[in-house]
């Protein structure tokens, strides 16, 4: 009932190519930005912003960047952790080289070098796809964290092989660094992935997204209605790399305050990865769905038997994750492969036609 | 129908060819794969604003011959020449820029995109904004979108296929699929556009709609035509001019009329009504 589309007609392109040409969705896209950036703020402590908030949002733009490879360009990546990586380390030396760089300019720059590693990783998949391409990324990853490891010059000689985050202000107010609250952090990082979300949401409908889509569904076919595959490959690994770039910055700077290359190893590729699959390959809205779900898991399973007074240790807690996260993986893989966000879209589209059977 | 628009936007572009003038000449193709001889010394042309034929039994090499034109094939010899321009080998997308438009056999669609969004992918070549622009989906990449929207349309309106403008074209019939395949050729304002087998598979309601579309294309738009097809019937009524291959030779070239009497096309291809 609430969700009738019936009477909102269109009687130009113009309102036909809106966001969101159907009114109730705009409506719940408010109420969630709403919430997320009034509600929210106004009710979570140090430690929901710690351990939901902030990093829902980085694995969100993390697995976006990912999306828009895998899910709209179709080409398999397994090197997503250690292009975060390029990103985190490129935004570390930019702003010790650089002391005075604010810090927007110098994440909005690290993508760049994320992006530039990523295309070079890309090369390959002019030649190859599916599961050879994933092999190809697969050398990406390994050697970029070796490269974490034992190229000095990235973490500047220091001692301990980490990289720390200094202390950082914006208008006077600490954003990045120990110092800085979480609820400032939480704001930023929401604002920067807002944007690239609304960013790739343009991107993905217009010309760009339907040359990634058509060499995705049939590259041969693509070529022959003109399409440059190999413009369209790479433009998909730069701007794919550039965003996951971003969320590798935020991941350090804004979360984490201090990375060592083992915090990109595979296990975070393989994170991001099934935040993809169990989200939706193709769907933006699915990042987030997924990401909501590969975080609070983990939270929710440590935090509801200890309400039920069921004390649960925490290996117990961990396998207990790894277990749900493997069986919810398959099934989606078997029963919707097109994950959380079909479902949603299913849901929908049955809420528009309610109380009718079709 | 009655509702189609008389001015059409989406015509073959005008590129100073008069009617009835050579478009493309193929000259002395000859493709093999190893050993195998797909296609030996075959030279025809087509003239603009015709419908042009290419028949023959299973494996004559029709589909190579088309491949070659396109760009996808590069023969070991002969050239062709299109539009003034003589060529070897090209990318298909070069062709494609060059106004040459395809389907295929079996149908090629982006399978996982609506229909809209397959014949706008047609229009790719012919859009220009860059990332920038696309990013904040205003302005210039807006225009842009619109502009090429209200094109796509024309050619959604003359196809009748208003209905399934929103379905992934993954789930339509077979027959809507090559009609959806047919738009996505038509959105690239092609001078020539090669049908591979335009109505195989169809039943006879569905070839004779598809039929129709090849006619109102060639005639209202103006665009040259070379097609591929079995179904004799089709061929004869709707062509010009008809190249017959067999074994990757040609063996006959002319108006239908000469063609079904002459004697190698019955022996090779035809064969006598007993």
């Amino acid at each position: 009932m609430l969700y009738r589309t019936v009477g909102q007609f269109k009687t130009s392109y113009h309102a036909d190519h809106a966001l969101f040409p159907v009114k109730q969705d705009a409506w719940l896209l408010g109420l969630i930005l709403l919430l997320a950036f009034v509600v929210l703020p106004a009710t979570a402590n140090e430690f929901v912003f710690k351990a939901l908030l902030i990093p829902v949002l980085i694995y969100a733009l993390a697995s976006l960047g990912l999306n828009i490879l895998t899910g709209y360009a179709g080409q398999l990546s397994l090197g997503t952790g250690a292009f975060m990586g390029v990103g985190a380390y490129a935004c570390y030396k930019l702003i010790t080289i650089f002391p005075e760089m604010n810090i927007v300019v110098a994440i909005a720059l690290s993508g760049f070098f994320s992006a530039a590693v990523g295309m070079a990783f890309g090369l390959p998949s002019l030649r190859i796809k599916g599961f050879y391409l994933a092999i190809a990324t697969l050398a990406a990853q390994f050697f970029l964290v070796w490269l974490f490891e034992k190229w000095a010059w990235l973490y500047n000689y220091n001692s301990s092989g980490a990289i720390q985050v200094p202390t950082l202000t914006m208008f006077g107010i600490p954003v990045v660094g120990p110092n800085a609250t979480a609820i400032v952090q939480y704001y930023f990082v929401l604002v920067v992935v807002c944007l690239i979300t609304w960013f790739s949401i343009n991107i993905t409908r217009g010309r760009i997204g339907r040359i990634w889509k058509a060499v995705r569904d049939m590259d041969i076919a693509a070529e022959l209605v003109g399409i440059n595959l190999m413009k369209a490959k790479l433009s998909a690994f730069a701007v794919s790399s550039y965003i996951v770039g971003i969320a590798g910055a935020l991941f350090v700077f804004l979360w984490r305050g201090a990375a060592e290359p083992v915090l990109f190893d595979i296990q975070l590729s393989f994170r991001v990865l099934f935040i993809v699959i169990i989200g939706g390959m193709g769907s933006i809205l699915g990042n987030y769905l997924g990401a909501i779900l590969i975080v609070a898991l983990p939270v929710i399973i440590s935090a509801v038997p200890r309400a039920f007074g069921l004390p649960i240790g925490s290996a117990m807690a961990e396998h207990l994750n790894t277990m749900i996260v493997g069986a919810t993986i398959i099934g989606f893989l078997i029963l919707e492969p097109h994950g959380l966000a079909r479902l949603w879209a299913i849901a929908r589209e049955k809420l528009i036609i309610w109380p009718f059977p079709h | 129908m009655n509702s189609r628009p008389e001015n059409l936007v989406v015509a073959a572009p005008d590129d100073g060819i008069p009617a009835g003038e050579l478009l493309m000449d193929v000259r002395n193709v000859s493709l093999s794969f190893g050993g195998v001889k797909a296609i030996t010394d075959i030279s025809f042309n087509v003239r603009k604003g015709e419908i042009r034929a290419i028949i023959g039994p299973n494996g004559a090499g029709k589909t190579s011959m088309l491949n070659v034109i396109n760009g996808f094939y590069t023969p070991q010899q002969g050239t062709i020449v299109f539009r003034g321009q003589e060529r070897r080998s090209m990318k298909p997308h070069h062709a494609v820029r060059q106004g040459i438009a395809r389907t295929f056999q079996n149908v090629a669609l982006f399978k996982g995109m609506s229909t809209l969004d397959n014949i706008m992918a047609g229009r790719s070549v012919l859009m220009k904004r860059n990332l920038f622009w696309q990013m904040f989906w205003h302005g210039p990449a807006l225009r842009e979108e619109i502009e090429h929207r209200e094109k796509v349309e024309e050619i959604i309106d003359f196809l009748e296929i208003e209905h399934i403008r929103r379905t992934p074209v993954g789930k339509l019939p077979y027959g809507l699929q090559k009609r959806v395949e047919l738009g996505r050729a038509l959105a690239m304002e092609p001078s020539l556009l090669l049908l591979d087998e335009p109505m195989a598979g169809m039943n006879l309601e569905e070839k004779e709609d598809m039929s129709r579309f090849i006619i109102d294309v060639n005639r209202q738009r103006g665009t040259t035509i070379a097609l591929i097809e079995h179904d004799m019937g089709v061929v004869m009524d709707l062509s010009d001019r008809v190249v017959v291959l067999d074994y990757g030779k040609k063996i006959a070239d002319d108006i239908p009329d000469v063609v079904k009497s002459d004697k190698h096309v019955i022996d090779a291809y035809l064969g006598v009504a007993h």
